[in-house]
């Protein structure tokens, strides 16, 4: 490694002569050795997916959660180093509540994106600090219809709190993801960590990002979401996993516009259909070899 | 010319003499409400078989002035339980915020045994008791602070058993529970009533839903005859371990105002 920076890795803020920043590069290393996380924009809310590797049999299941809510309506995800995403989900919990504090109003998906890819460039920037070892994807659902200013007493004004076109539909599902250099995108489907070249290949064979929006519903985001990680996940390295899943709908969908933890029974049943896939798809290699044969 | 930089912008001393600093103070005398402003009067509520029913009318009163008429004074909290205010409205807007921003940092507390846990709150987020006990220490210190916040509040929902929960703070911070509370005038007209239908707990495990609302009612109309604070057009909220369900366009059905021919002793009767 040190001869491929020579000298020019040992701190953030010193550019490389053909200017790379090699700090946040190796970061984006300390990404790619971490569990799987995806995360699926679909017609009517968003899926969340993270493989938890099971690095010891003494850990309770189901225990010790990888996936946070910020406010109500917002989920993240994150692949790399697990400290940092916790400092990460505590930095963005106090950007929704300052939000709130000043516009009285829940932040926008796309807002709290841009603030928490401000707050990751800044650790680029400084001697004195290192960049985050994450790459976090954020997903939110926001409110399409008017909603009442927090502590609101009245009614307000009969035509709303303005800034809404007549005809136009506002608000809905997002999904963004921030790398380590504190770039962020909205995606139609992300995946990040160790298994997100497979997971890419799986998410651009979904109908995400057609002409009239995506096509793929809530519940079927679920189940290839479930088998995507299932898929993503490579047996050879790691032995066990454990799936972790949550999902945000509109108002009028299972979670009424909040961030959830997926039904047990509904992940289950997502998880026996990943598994079922594979073994079909084992079954049709072992097939083909024959007929090579 | 005075090239220090603190000194850019500012009257001259040589001219104007030494700046009088005192005006520049950012803490002025400490400050605390001496009395309501703008206020809503009566919040009552009665528990019955599987809950509580709660009810305020939608008026904030400016003095004696009827000034705002869509106020809504109960709020749910946690989807769990309801808290309907009595008093400053602006200090009611303080706690609603309040209890929001509560929400929240329970979501994130209990969010890993969010799923799945039976009777009350889900994931053992806090219950009407819980916030019950809550307020009244937020009251309590702000009464010490000799700051209170000019409220009484009447929490519903449910305890730590499951079972129905209805209780008061008001602005000392005294807190209780009962079968059957009411703030305000409604502590002298319409608790009364209500002890009538609901003297214990047994009595209002009695009760059932149609009931209460209806007892409920009554008493709405008979603060409306005789509270001069008050709206015929109010919330009501009914709280079942289903969750809250508050309706907020209420009115006073079937009003009879015969009585009022025989009301002696103000105005200019001559008895």
């Amino acid at each position: 490694m040190t001869s491929i920076g020579t000298g020019y890795d040992l701190a953030n803020s010193i550019f490389s002569p053909d200017g790379r920043n090699f700090q946040v590069e190796y970061a984006v290393k300390a990404v790619e050795n971490g569990g799987t996380s995806i995360g699926i924009r679909c017609k009517d809310g968003v899926v969340l997916a993270v493989e938890k590797i099971i690095t010891s049999k003494l850990l309770k299941p189901g225990a010790n959660k990888r996936i946070a809510t910020v406010d109500r309506h917002l989920g993240v995800v994150y692949s790399g180093m697990v400290p940092d995403g916790r400092h990460f989900i505590e930095r963005a919990r106090d950007e929704a509540r300052a939000w709130r504090d000043t516009f009285k109003t829940p932040i926008s998906t796309a807002d709290l994106a841009s603030r928490m890819g401000g707050y990751l460039q800044a650790y680029t920037l400084y001697q004195s600090v290192r960049p985050f070892g994450i790459t976090a994807i954020i997903g939110g659902f926001d409110s399409p219809a008017e909603l009442p200013v927090d502590g609101e007493v009245g009614s307000g004004p009969a035509c709303g709190a303005g800034g809404k076109v007549a005809g136009k539909t506002h608000g809905g599902p997002f999904l963004y993801m921030i790398e380590p250099s504190g770039l962020y995108w909205g995606y139609y489907g992300a995946a990040t960590g160790k298994g997100r070249q497979a997971a890419k290949a799986e998410l651009e064979k979904l109908d995400l990002g057609g002409p009239g929006g995506p096509a793929l519903t809530l519940e079927q985001a679920v189940k290839e979401a479930a088998r995507i990680i299932y898929l993503s996940h490579d047996e050879s390295k790691d032995k066990e996993f454990e799936l972790e899943m949550t999902w945000i709908s509109g108002p009028d969908g299972p979670t009424k516009g909040l961030h959830q933890e997926v039904p047990k029974e509904l992940r289950e049943e997502a998880e026996r259909l990943a598994k079922k896939a594979m073994e079909a798809d084992e079954e049709d290699e072992g097939k083909e070899e024959k007929m090579e044969e | 010319m005075d090239h220090r930089p603190q000194a850019w912008g500012r009257p001259r001393d040589d001219v104007y003499g030494p700046y009088d600093a005192s005006y520049l103070q950012t803490s002025g005398p400490k400050t605390a409400t001496q009395s309501p402003v703008v206020t809503g009067t009566s919040v009552i509520a009665i528990k019955f078989k599987d809950g509580v029913v709660m009810a305020a009318d939608n008026l904030a009163s400016y003095g004696s002035l009827a000034r705002f008429t869509d106020v809504k004074r109960l709020r749910p909290f946690l989807s769990t339980s309801v808290v309907g205010f009595g008093g400053d409205v602006s200090d009611m807007q303080y706690l609603d915020r309040h209890l929001t921003e509560l929400a929240i940092d329970e979501a994130y507390e209990h969010e890993s045994s969010a799923a799945g846990t039976s009777g009350g709150a889900p994931g053992g987020q806090l219950n009407a008791a819980n916030l019950h006990k809550y307020l009244s220490k937020l009251m309590y210190r702000r009464r010490n602070d000799f700051d209170p916040l000019w409220n009484q509040v009447l929490v519903a929902g449910f305890d730590g058993a499951g079972k129905p929960f209805l209780g008061s703070v008001d602005l000392r911070g005294t807190a209780f529970a009962a079968p059957s509370l009411a703030s305000g005038f409604g502590a002298m007209l319409a608790q009364p009533i209500m002890r009538r239908h609901a003297a214990t707990d047994a009595d209002a495990a009695a009760l059932s839903r149609e009931q209460a609302v209806q007892i409920v009612r009554d008493c709405m109309k008979v603060l409306f005859y005789r509270d001069a604070r008050s709206l015929d057009r109010y919330s009501l909220a009914v709280v079942t371990r289903d969750g809250v369900e508050i309706s907020e366009d209420e009115r006073l059905e079937q009003q009879s105002w015969a009585f009022a021919e025989r009301v002696r002793g103000y105005g200019t009767q001559v008895v």
